[in-house]
């Protein structure tokens, strides 16, 4: 049988972003994928030759729309830990909570495009109903939807009152009991195993030398989690990470549902045990040095390299992002698969093509 | 006969089609919300299609790179005329905060023209609503002017 080459992207429907993936064919089975990049690249790293340290917060928090948050505290960590800045308890809480927060609405973005990807349209349109439940919390509490923008360097920039803390509270109780009506959905039902159950395996081992993050490498059994390493207020949380041992894509979308009621868990657990004080530390002075810091994005493990050489611009940014180090397990997945399930697999990895390119 | 049907049809039920051209995904989430429950434009008959030969509206977020130009200007030109473009977000009009990256070539309107411009980082569902509806004004004036 002749070989084929079928372009799958950069515009498809499946995808909401620009990836192109060159499929190599025999019949009907999946030979080989060539992944080819660059469709978002704006080179944004080289942007803090312009912006000084606080301006970046902004820059980086636009690297991907879906976990701004996080990508913004990743950064502040950085410089804080480079200056010396002690953030107070309260800010770490209230970094927690939003995190989490952001960490719910990305899982529940990602499993109702995963549903549509295998065509279950319905589950989609449930699991955006229940998404805008956390927009409108984001856009209460911080005042805007996607983008929140509440850290600063030193803490953060808005404050939660007892009435909000509560009034999130309400809403998570009807986010997880809503979540929870999906789960026979999406775990138990037939036709949802049909095309999910043995589709684009990923063993622990291929997982772990590949290097796979996130979601991808727990979906593998493996349980490794950045917020293990108790970074913001994780020390005073209890928090165990979520696995399933299959590494195939029913695996991949079981660790994002359950842990998209785990994170209901955090943002309750933070909120309980939130101190009350000061939100954010003032301080003077330019970072300096070099380090690496890391959190987890709701698609895996965060990796930032800061270097300051004492003013006011930083000299390099470097953001390493979880779908970076997701695709070659990715392209371990495709090949033997049958060419209609190619958007199902390149769906599980939950792809963020803006973070991979910058 | 079936043209009046067309004409008619163009403008009660509008096609559009989404392309993300390097944004960070924060309004390219926006414009799948609008087709979500909460928003749901497809009861006033928007239907989202993957395919830019069966569209009306062409929605862009996000900033123009030198590579993905090219694949802006392919889809726009493989749309059947009268066509609509929209541009959404504040990277989409001028390059928003990325206007000075080196890889970044600007708005959308470098490259192809604009009809409505959405700011906003990221714009909100009611505005890109908004900005369709403001759109088709624009569309029924195109299929005059086609049909004189």
């Amino acid at each position: 049988m002749a070989r084929t080459i079928i372009p799958f992207g950069p515009q498809h429907p499946v995808l909401p972003e620009p990836i192109h993936l060159k499929l190599v064919v025999e019949d009907e089975i999946v030979k080989e994928a060539l992944p080819q990049l660059g469709y978002v690249h704006r080179g944004l790293e080289k942007l803090t030759e312009i912006r000084d340290f606080n301006q970046m917060i902004q820059i980086v928090e636009r690297v991907c729309g879906i976990c701004s948050k996080i990508h913004a505290m990743c950064f502040c960590q950085g410089v804080e830990e480079m200056m010396g800045i002690e953030v107070p308890e309260r800010a770490k809480f209230l970094r927690v909570i939003w995190s989490e927060l952001h960490r719910i609405h990305s899982h529940l973005l990602w499993l109702g495009l995963y549903a549509d990807a295998f065509g279950f349209e319905s589950v989609f349109m449930q699991f955006w109903r229940i998404r805008e439940k956390i927009m409108d919390i984001n856009e209460a509490t911080a005042g805007n939807r996607v983008i929140v923008s509440v850290n600063v360097v030193g803490g953060t920039r808005a404050d939660l009152s007892p009435e909000q803390c509560n009034w999130i509270l309400q809403e998570l109780d009807w986010v997880e009991k809503e979540t929870k009506r999906l789960q026979a959905v999406m775990l138990d039902d037939y036709t949802v195993k049909k095309r999910t159950v043995g589709v684009g395996v990923l063993t622990r081992e291929q997982a772990y030398a590949l290097g796979a993050a996130g979601p991808t490498l727990r979906g593998s059994g493996v349980a490794q989690d950045m917020r293990q390493f108790k970074y913001a207020a994780f020390d005073k949380i209890d928090f165990a990470p979520v696995t399933a041992p299959d590494g195939d894509c029913y695996s991949r979308g079981k660790v994002r549902f359950l842990e998209t009621l785990q994170s209901v868990d955090l943002v309750r657990q933070a909120i309980s045990r939130m101190p009350q004080g000061e939100i954010a530390t003032k301080f003077k002075g330019n970072p300096e040095g070099e380090l690496v810091t890391r959190v987890e994005q709701p698609r895996g493990e965060l990796l930032y390299y800061l270097k300051g050489n004492g003013t006011k611009f930083l000299e390099r940014v470097r953001i390493r992002t979880p779908t970076f180090a997701n695709i070659p397990p990715l392209l371990a997945m495709l090949p033997g698969c049958e060419l209609a399930d190619v958007p199902v697999i390149a769906l599980s990895i939950d792809p963020c093509i803006s973070c991979t390119e910058r | 006969m079936l043209k009046n049907m067309i004409q008619t049809s163009r403008l009660k039920s509008p096609w559009i089609i989404h392309f993300d051209c390097g944004s960070c995904n924060g309004c390219d989430i926006e414009v799948l919300a609008c087709l979500t429950p909460l928003y749901d434009v497809e009861r006033f008959g928007v239907v989202n299609v993957g395919n830019p030969k069966h569209a009306d509206v062409l929605l862009v977020t996000g900033t123009v790179n030198h590579r993905n130009k090219h694949v802006l200007k392919n889809i726009y030109d493989q749309m059947p005329n009268p066509k609509l473009v929209i541009a959404i977000g504040a990277c989409g009009l001028s390059g928003g905060v990325f206007r000075e990256a080196p890889n970044v070539v600007g708005g959308v309107d470098k490259v192809i023209p604009v009809d409505v411009y959405v700011p906003g980082c990221p714009a909100k569902p009611e505005a890109i609503i908004d900005a369709v509806v403001a759109g088709l004004g624009k569309l029924a004036e195109l299929q005059k002017q086609a049909a004189i």
